[in-house]
């Protein structure tokens, strides 16, 4: 009836999707690459353990009954004086095995990192999108605010809304509370980034005939920017992100490390690394060491992997 | 050029009137200050006679004017934890920081500059190879993780340094200083070295890139055929090029080394301002997160206008383009 090419007759596809994935050039370039194979498989493994940790773990740090005082700083691999028992890397001053409270401690490092890293993509997304697609005054007054959080770095922001949150939040609740608070410190400390990117990326796609043909049929602003606008602008996001994962984790590691991130009940890497820097001139090496190792492979491998990214998805350093 | 100016200034000052605002709220509505500041066995006419007092019973637009009035001529109340005046508690910490922060600043300018410089003209040296790979490390490792390592090395293993605290120090009037005595000087080294390390490799490469770029041009050429010695080509002609983006960078670091002050000042137990933010904030002391809040905007923001402006200054195209464009 109309003269409309029938949509339907894309030509057959004789390969299943993971065969052409697998083909593409992004999959070609990974394998070309030792750096990005064994950052991935760092992350891997460090992620899995991290999730699986009750299962690893071989006690649970965080039960009182399946501690031992007299366990208390036995040195790696050797048998405590007291009991006998040995510990892959040692306890700390309560008996915790350390290679226990380091898989709990990355659960809350990478909890954290994940959500403060999705709450700040998320906000800048929204933020950028809202910005590129509307201009006039709404982009003004977001990305002036943008510019002005610029001026100071990211940790001393967050530093200050962690601050700002832990006045409002009553005493009770504070150390219940303290994660989320960290999460939404480091987060809004982030989104600038995110809504810079997706702003700039909106304004060039905004012109292009498929907008114009989408808000001709009549869609509405909001189903454009999330249906149509935002699948083209994800590139760069999420290199942004990865790298911005890596940011988060030694962000919080180092107010946890300060003393105002994750509180001693929930402790993550950098509050183990403030417990272990307790113990460095008795000689316990091993309670600092083995959670600050953690925490630098953790951190490295993900950089890697970002900066491995960035130069894969852009196409001009090809 | 001085619309320019005008504007970059009014803009500077909508950012500090911005910040000030956020300071205020938190002194308005993080936590009550008749609370804060009454104890437990009040009456209510005690809560209102103080009330009027601190002027609460005032519109928010007048409460606001009168704290920033407050705060130009350095006024920021008292401290919860300490009970005395914040200002007189920063004054007191305010050398400690800035001591630190200037022989940071020195070290990362000079060892990144001789050390950029050194990388770039041996290139493909091993000792250079060395170098890069080395900065790639410092950079990635975070700041209180190579504080504790210098403080395992020299302090617990080698016992040549002290791991914390500023050492004995000299009073000169309101200014305390650790340059003049042996324990303050031993004191300075850790902690400024951690606390410039990252700068220290920004400026490195920086200035080995800007140098590789410089040292391509025609005119090194042509100054080393007319058979200059390589220093005076090196150093008089080339380094002299590269300083433009340098001292962009130098700038914009100052604001930086105050703020990761916090950090390094915490692994030594240095008694400067950032520690005592850092206690502010676990002790939620707001007057004194308030004031700390409000001294470092100034700061920064300054930095960024003295920035643009010599850039403006420095830089001949800038202000060709402006004056084309009107």
């Amino acid at each position: 009836m109309t003269d409309t090419p029938n949509l339907e007759k894309t030509p057959v596809r004789d390969k299943s999707r993971f065969a052409v994935a697998m083909e593409s050039d992004f999959v070609y370039a990974f394998k070309r690459s030792p750096v990005a194979i064994v950052s991935t498989v760092v992350v891997l493994i460090l992620v899995l353990s991290a999730v699986f940790a009750p299962l690893i773990a071989p006690t649970n740090p965080f039960d009182p009954a399946s501690l031992n005082l007299m366990n208390g700083f036995t040195a790696p691999m050797e048998p405590n004086a007291f009991t006998g028992d040995t510990f892959l890397l040692g306890t700390d001053d309560q008996g915790r095995d350390v290679f226990s409270t380091i898989l709990y401690g990355m659960r809350i490092s990478l909890f954290v990192g994940v959500a403060a890293v999705l709450f700040a993509m998320v906000l800048g997304i929204t933020l950028g999108l809202i910005s590129g697609y509307f201009g006039g005054w709404t982009e003004t007054i977001i990305m002036r605010t943008a510019d002005v959080q610029l001026t100071f770095p990211s940790i001393l922001v967050a530093m200050l809304i962690f601050g700002i949150a832990k006045g409002v939040t009553p005493v009770e609740y504070r150390d219940q509370m303290a994660i989320w608070v960290l999460i939404l410190a480091i987060g809004l400390s982030d989104w600038v980034q995110f809504a810079r990117v997706v702003r700039s990326a909106t304004l060039v796609e905004k012109s292009k005939d498929y907008v114009a043909a989408a808000r001709l049929i009549g869609r509405k602003p909001g189903a454009i920017m999330l249906r149509h606008i935002l699948p083209n602008v994800l590139s760069p996001v999420l290199v942004i992100a990865t790298i911005s994962l890596a940011l988060a984790i030694i962000a919080e590691a180092t107010l946890s490390f300060l003393g105002v991130g994750a509180p001693p009940t929930q402790p993550s890497l950098g509050t183990l690394i403030r417990i272990g820097q307790g113990f460095l001139f008795s000689g316990e090496w091993w309670i600092l060491l083995f959670p600050a190792v953690t925490l630098l492979a953790l951190a490295l491998s993900v950089n890697l992997l970002g900066d491995w990214l960035r130069d894969a998805l852009n196409p001009r350093l090809r | 050029m001085l619309a320019y100016l005008i504007r970059r200034v009014a803009q500077s000052g909508l950012v500090l009137l911005i910040v000030g605002m956020v300071a205020f709220g938190m002194f308005r509505f993080v936590g009550d200050p008749i609370d804060n500041m009454l104890g437990q066995e009040r009456t209510q006419e005690d809560i209102d006679r103080l009330r009027g007092q601190l002027g609460l019973d005032q519109p928010f637009a007048v409460q606001y004017f009168r704290f920033l009035e407050n705060a130009v001529q350095g006024n920021f109340g008292v401290s919860y934890r300490q009970g005395r005046p914040v200002s007189d508690i920063l004054l007191e910490r305010a050398p400690a920081t800035l001591e630190l922060a200037a022989v940071s600043g020195f070290l990362a300018i000079a060892m990144g500059i001789a050390l950029g410089v050194f990388t770039a003209i041996r290139r493909n040296g091993f000792t250079a190879n060395f170098i890069m790979s080395a900065s790639l490390i410092g950079v990635s490792l975070p700041t209180f993780l190579i504080g504790i390592l210098l403080i395992y090395i020299f302090s617990v293993e080698l016992g040549w340094l002290p791991s914390f605290g500023r050492g004995e120090t000299v009073r000169i009037g309101n200014w305390t200083t650790g340059f003049l005595t042996e324990t303050g000087l031993k004191a300075l080294v850790l902690p400024s070295i951690t606390l410039g390390l990252y700068q220290m490799t920004l400026i490195m490469r920086l200035v080995r890139s800007e140098m590789l770029e410089v040292l391509r041009q025609d005119y090194i050429r042509f100054a080393r055929a007319r058979g200059l010695r390589d220093r005076v080509v090196n150093f008089r002609h080339a380094l002299k090029n590269t300083m433009m983006p340098v001292i962009t960078v130098i700038g914009l670091q100052l604001g930086s080394i105050i703020a990761f002050a916090i950090i390094t000042e915490t692994v030594f137990q240095w008694p400067g301002v950032g520690l005592l933010f850092i206690n502010a904030i676990q002790f939620v002391d707001i007057p004194v997160m308030a004031a700390y809040l409000m001294l470092i905007s100034v700061m920064f923001v300054g930095i960024n206008l003295i920035v643009d402006v010599l850039y403006f200054l420095i830089d001949p195209r800038l202000r060709a383009d402006r004056a084309g464009a009107h």
